[in-house]
């Protein structure tokens, strides 16, 4: 590339002694070593501190897995900790997860199917208006979100936390977008599409029995992304005045973080899984992809 | 499937070149429309309306007209000095993040298969902790260096050393808990970019006589600059639009824009607030847009590259 000529012609042809590279390659694996050891270390610490901090009461010193017991046998009793407000939050995060995968499902993948065979000029609105949200911040959404909320609890729905599904419908585009459109990419939608109409099939037909199989692993890419990030959601609940899952642990870390630490540590550890299951998909649609 | 059998048709359009095809066309074009409506309906409704909102609140007055008074309150010394540490906290966290995400993918990619146990690891642990934000990543500092963390305790038992327990409210507290979101992401970011160079650069940059420095400077630094430049930028908007982890770090104190914003919602009753929050939301989204826009333009030039 921008190597200066003169030296080139100097030594063309001349490579670098074994031994300098031997050292090269040894240099770099301590540098590796050294990078990635550190870098570990700042993510895990406070991963194991939160471990620690729930079997360990901060005050007495004593070793307990109390915090443990009071979530999985559903009483705080012994914990002195009132946990109904952990419940009610996971139950309409749990909820809010369901219902806002489906809305997303049912908008997103018809019409990008549909623009993707058809109008390479409407796909590409589509894709600005779905990664529109990433520029948009959560905090500014709910700003403006507010007085239709107002509106929408007082006339037409309740007050409800479930509710909140559309503006997480929002919050997930993107991510669902990228997802879908990855398996769009992959497979020739477009010949899928009109082998399967002129050998007769409905639109419906073609729809459920040709494109959804194909597509199966984005949906479900799309979906595992959607709930991850509902169930991490905050921003939106909190302003809103509605109770989910990161509000109910807010509100329970005031009284007793032990219980609410230990309860984060199991939503992270739903989320490690949920994501180490995409990446395992995804490795599965390349090699899918590479085997056709 | 019997799809296959079919396979080896040619992509195209069916119709044949009558005068029904016209009309045939045009209802294949209003379908294709009519199928998109529900998803146009739906931003529009819970995309666009809210940010038309926050647009127009941003120029209305309490009377309800039009003006520009609301703007006079972005000069005000609290929001000025508010902004400056959310742009503070911003920059320094993007570039701890770049910096050492960088390090780290470069790390994981010599040496190393591209599909090898420790770098699937790693980048699927990054993917989780880059969304880790929020309360949950607060409680894991309180566990960690708060009042009673575990970190602490450990310090003073050990070394004798007492923390501050309002470090973490502090501004280097705050960019130390953001780096812990941002070099996940700028791992999960720039990845793909370092695994773009390939080895025959290097050797050919041996084999014409380069040395490492030389490498760097001239051929790998060059080739990586617009993607960091990008992802750092990406890191800016991703630190400055954050509201959950200092919303529940801070309870009372506003001194990030997104907190200023909560403020306002919270008193929106009160008319000397009428609108503020508006035009604070406004002015983020001004600033977020120009960070995105470069990081496209940065972006679109490297695509040339390629």
């Amino acid at each position: 590339m921008a190597v200066n000529p003169e030296t080139a012609h100097r030594t063309v042809g001349a490579a670098n002694p074994p031994q300098l590279r031997a050292i090269r390659l040894r240099r770099q694996r301590i540098f590796k070593a050294i990078v990635l050891t550190l870098t570990l270390l700042f993510l895990f610490i406070p991963l194991a501190s939160m471990l620690l901090f729930t079997v360990r009461h901060p005050l007495s010193g004593q070793w307990s897995l109390a915090p443990w017991q009071a979530i999985f046998t559903g009483n705080g009793e012994s914990l002195g900790a009132d946990l109904t407000v952990l419940w009610e939050g996971l139950g309409s995060s749990l909820l809010l997860c369901v219902v806002t995968v489906v809305i997303m499902l049912v908008l997103m993948v018809p019409t990008m199917v549909i623009v993707h065979i058809r109008s390479r000029r409407l796909e590409r609105a589509i894709e600005w208006v779905a990664t529109l949200p990433l520029t948009i911040p959560a905090i500014v959404l709910v700003v403006g979100l507010g007085p239709i909320y107002r509106w929408l609890s007082a006339d037409v729905f309740s007050t409800d936390p479930v509710w909140l599904c559309f503006a997480y419908v929002v919050l997930v585009m993107p991510f669902a977008f990228r997802s879908i459109a990855v398996g769009l990419n992959s497979i020739d939608v477009k010949t899928l599409v009109e082998a399967s109409r002129s050998l007769g099939a409905s639109w419906p037909r073609v729809f459920f029995r040709v494109i959804i199989p194909n597509l199966w692993q984005s949906i479900l890419s799309a979906s595992f992304i959607s709930i991850a990030v509902v169930l991490g959601e905050y921003t939106v609940a909190s302003l809103l005045g509605r109770m989910n899952l990161q509000v109910a642990l807010y509100q329970l870390g005031q009284s007793n973080s032990q219980v609410s630490t230990a309860m984060s540590l199991l939503a992270l550890m739903f989320g490690v899984i949920l994501l180490v299951a995409l990446d395992l998909i995804s490795t599965a649609m390349r090699t899918s992809k590479e085997g056709k | 499937m019997s799809v296959a059998l079919a396979q080896g048709r040619p992509a195209g359009k069916t119709a044949g070149p009558s005068a029904t095809s016209f009309v045939a066309a045009h209802r294949k074009e209003l379908g294709t429309v009519g199928v998109t409506v529900p998803f146009f309906a739906y931003t529009t409704c819970f995309l666009l309306v809210p940010t038309i909102i926050v647009v127009v609140g941003a120029f209305t007055g309490a009377d309800g007209g039009f003006t520009l008074a609301n703007f006079a309150r972005l000069a005000e010394p609290n929001t000025i000095a508010s902004f400056g540490t959310s742009i503070t906290v911003s920059i320094i966290s993007a570039v701890i993040g770049s910096v050492v995400g960088a390090l780290a993918s470069y790390s994981l990619v010599i040496g190393a298969k591209p599909d090898g146990l420790l770098r699937r690891m790693v980048s699927a642990i990054s993917s989780v902790l880059a969304q880790f934000g929020g309360v949950m990543l607060a409680f894991a500092f309180i566990a960690t260096i708060g009042i009673n963390g575990v970190g602490t305790m450990l310090l003073q038992q050990l070394f004798g050393v007492t923390v501050d327990p309002n470090w973490l409210s502090s501004l280097s507290g705050l960019i130390v808990i953001y780096s812990y979101f941002q070099i996940p992401l700028m791992i999960i970011v720039f990845l793909p970019a370092v695994d773009s160079i390939r080895t025959e650069w290097r050797e050919a940059t041996e084999s014409l006589g380069g040395n490492t420095f030389q490498y760097w400077t001239r051929v790998a630094c060059p080739i990586l600059a617009p993607r960091f430049i990008s992802a750092f930028l990406l890191l800016f908007a991703n630190a400055f639009s954050a509201y959950a982890t200092a919303a529940a770090l801070f309870s009372q104190r506003a001194i990030l824009v997104p907190l200023m914003i909560q403020g306002a919602m919270r008193n929106e009753m009160d008319p000397n607030q009428q609108g503020f929050a508006q035009v604070l939301a406004f002015a983020m989204v001004v600033v977020v847009a120009i960070v995105m826009l470069l990081s496209h333009i940065i972006e679109k030039r490297a695509g040339r590259w390629q």
